[in-house]
Parts: C-alpha cells; structure tokens; sequence
C-alpha cells in the first residue's frame, strides 16, 4: 500500500515538474505577451495542482492535507487575477516593453 | 553530496544571481521585479535554515510590502529614467563609489571568515527563561518579553516613517485621504479578487498572529498579512484610504507602541523593573500588548504604500 502511494506521488509531483518546465519553455519561446501568459497560467496552475496531488498523500494530517489544497486555490484564484490584469494591460496599450 | 545539499547549494547559486540581475537589471521596473523575487528566494533560504518566523517576515516585508513600495516608486519615475544628475557622473565617481562598494563587501566578508566557529550566543539562556514567560515560540519570546523595548522602538520607527511620507503632502493637501477615491464602477477582475481573498486573507493574518506564541507567526507576519489586505481592497478601489486628520487614524497608528510603552512602564511600578512582566501574568499581557501591535502594524502599513495626502481635506 505504501509502496503504490509512494509511486503515486512520485509520478504525480514529477507530471506537475514536466508542466512547470514546459511552461517556462513557454514563458521564453513564445512570441508575444498574451500567449506567454497563456502558457504561464495553464501550466503553473495544472503543475502546481499535479504536485500538490502528489504531495496529499504524504499529509501528517487531514488538516495539513486541506492546507495544500487551499494554498493550490489561492495561487489559482491569484494568478488567474494577475493574468486577466496583465493580458487587459497588453490590450488597452500595446505590448509596452 | 546528498540531494538536500545539492539542492542547498543550487538555491544559493540562484540568490547570487538574482540578485545580480537585480543590480543590473534595465529599468526600475525590472529591478522591482528582480528584486520581490530575490526576496522571496530568501525566504526559502530562511526555511533551509530552520528560521521560519524570519522566512515569514521576509516574505511579508521585506518582498511583500517593500515590493509594492518598490513598484509605486518605480512607477512615478516612469518617464524621469536617465535624469541629468545620473549622466553627469564622471569616470572619477563611479570609480569612487565602486571602490567604496567593494571595501564593504570586504569588510563583511573578512567579518565572516574570521567569525569564530562558537559564536557567542544568548540562545541556552533564552530557552532556559522561556517557560516563565508562558510562550512556546522562543522568537516571540525574544521578541515581546526579553528585548521587549527594542521591538517597541521599532513600532515607533514605523510611525515615523507614516509622519514622515505625510510631511511630503503640498499644503492645501495637508490632513486630506492619500491615494486615489472610491471608484463608482471598480475595475471588476480586481473587485472580484479583492472581494474573495480579503476574508480568507483576514482570517489567515488573525491565524499567524495567533498561533504566534507557540508556534511560527505573531504580530508583524499576521500583522502584515491583514495589512496586505486592506491595500488590495484600496487597489481594488472598493474602499478608499482615511483622511489623515482622522482621529480613529492616529489612534490606531499610536496604538501598538502606546500600550507597549504603557505596560512597559507599569512593569516599573508593579514587577519591579522597566518592562518586567510580573510572573504569572506574561502570557496574557504579552498577548495583550500584541493584540494592539498587530493592529497598528495593519494600519500603519498600508498608510505608507498610500503615500502622501493627494486630496484636499473635507470638512
């Protein structure tokens, strides 16, 4: 049992790794403002999900368990804030830098 | 070379180079940026070392609070970016000003190299005194019972620093609400976000200030924490920010270090010392004092990223 959670971590912190890196590949190579951000919130938001999924069944407690899922939340409810600001920035005027 | 240690020295290697990029970095935007990222990699840093009240503090202040400092600098040079002081630097200066700035690299790596391996430390003796304070947290025990007067000047510092961005107001101006008014129609994505984590947020900084007698936390980080609170509503632009004539303002500003000074000195009388807490009674006046500490720290924050009255005063 402890040997499948185990594996079940390990493939899922490492999935959550491959989309944080493929999001940064994305934050360096894409051409424009809003399609880096497009890839910036995807992949931060599925990779942070996928480790803290990873990271649920190594818990000490319920309460430290509920703990991750709020924190992986809060960063979703923030940088979908900060990409809306941002992509309302670039379209009002212009991809400044 | 175990993994922790690797990844230690990566985590070392990647704060020397933020930082670099901070110091070259091409604009003061991106400073800024650099910068709130440096902050929050020290914050890290901090945690490898086991001193998770400062990684707290470090993160709320020193990137938090400093950043959005930072960022409104930054944004009212805008325009103003190569001034002509900055191009009448002669070869002769900057020469003098990195010379100056690689003595004091200097000096404090000779301070660290030469810093014996059994530094003198206080740390025994706190542990042995914490159970007479009630607390469980050495750090807040250091921080509100054994230099008890060191972290009420430093309140004080802060309130200097409001009356201080208040003195940069223009007469007319004088006792008005710093920052922009109330908007009729806020931005609704700010609103929105404003409106969903200013609870969580709220209930978050009255946990760290909480929990802060036994474990991480206390005063400055949840202070800090409902401080970053109300800005955003400000930002949001859902609420505006007080007149600074308004009583309630000063008060609260006044608060934290008022009642700190005030029990300090009632120590004087009842416990027989400045600042002793009678024995007994430290973990409730203790909490007593942070309860007001916390309070100003969440006013007084957000009236230094308001910035001066821009407003004239209404009647």
């Amino acid at each position: 049992m402890s040997l499948a959670l185990d594996l079940f971590s390990i493939a899922a912190i490492s999935a959550g790794v491959f989309f944080f890196l493929a999001g940064t590949v994305g934050l360096l190579r894409f051409p424009d403002a809003l399609s880096r951000l497009h890839a910036l919130t995807k992949a931060d938001n599925l990779g942070l999900g996928l480790i803290v999924l990873g990271l649920l069944p190594r818990a000490e407690s319920l309460l430290a368990a509920l703990m991750l899922v709020a924190i992986w939340a809060l960063v979703q409810l923030a940088g979908a804030t900060a990409a809306q600001l941002i992509g309302r920035a670039v379209r009002r005027k212009g991809p400044a830098i | 070379m175990s993994v922790l240690q690797a990844l230690d020295v990566g985590l070392a290697f990647l704060v020397f180079a933020v930082a670099a990029w901070t110091v070259f970095a091409p604009g003061p935007f991106a400073a800024t940026v650099g910068y709130v990222v440096y902050g929050l990699l020290l914050s890290l840093v901090w945690i490898r070392l086991f001193a998770v009240d400062v990684a707290l503090t470090e993160a709320a202040i020193g990137s938090g609070v400093t950043g959005v400092l930072l960022i409104g600098a930054a944004a009212r040079l805008r325009g103003a970016e190569t001034t002509p002081a900055e191009e009448a630097l002669t070869g002769l200066t900057r020469l003098f000003a990195a010379g100056l700035c690689l003595l004091v690299a200097a000096a404090l790596a000779a301070v660290v190299l030469l810093l014996s391996d059994q530094g003198p430390t206080l740390a025994p003796q706190s542990m042995e005194r914490l159970p007479e304070t009630g607390l469980g947290n050495p750090v807040t025990a250091v921080l509100i019972a054994f230099r008890s007067f060191d972290t009420m000047l430093e309140k004080v510092v802060l309130v200097l620093g409001v009356v201080g961005v208040w003195s940069l107001a223009a007469d007319r101006y004088w006792g008005g609400a710093p920052g922009e008014a109330r908007a009729e129609r806020p931005e609704p994505t700010l609103a929105f976000f404003a409106q969903v984590l200013a609870p969580i947020g709220i209930l978050v900084g009255v946990h760290v200030f909480w929990v802060g007698a036994d474990e991480p936390g206390g005063a400055f980080q949840g202070g800090a924490i409902l401080a970053a609170m109300w800005m955003i509503v400000m930002m949001a632009r859902l609420t505006e920010a007080p007149q600074a004539s308004a009583f309630w303002l000063r008060l609260a500003l006044i608060a934290g270090p008022a009642v700190f000074l005030a029990a300090g000195v009632a120590g004087a009388v009842v416990a027989g010392g400045f600042f002793a807490y009678p024995p007994g009674l430290a973990k409730p006046l203790i909490l007593f004092i942070e309860t007001f500490m916390t309070f100003t720290i969440a006013v007084t924050l957000p009236m230094l990223v308001a910035g001066p009255p821009r407003r004239e005063p209404r009647r």
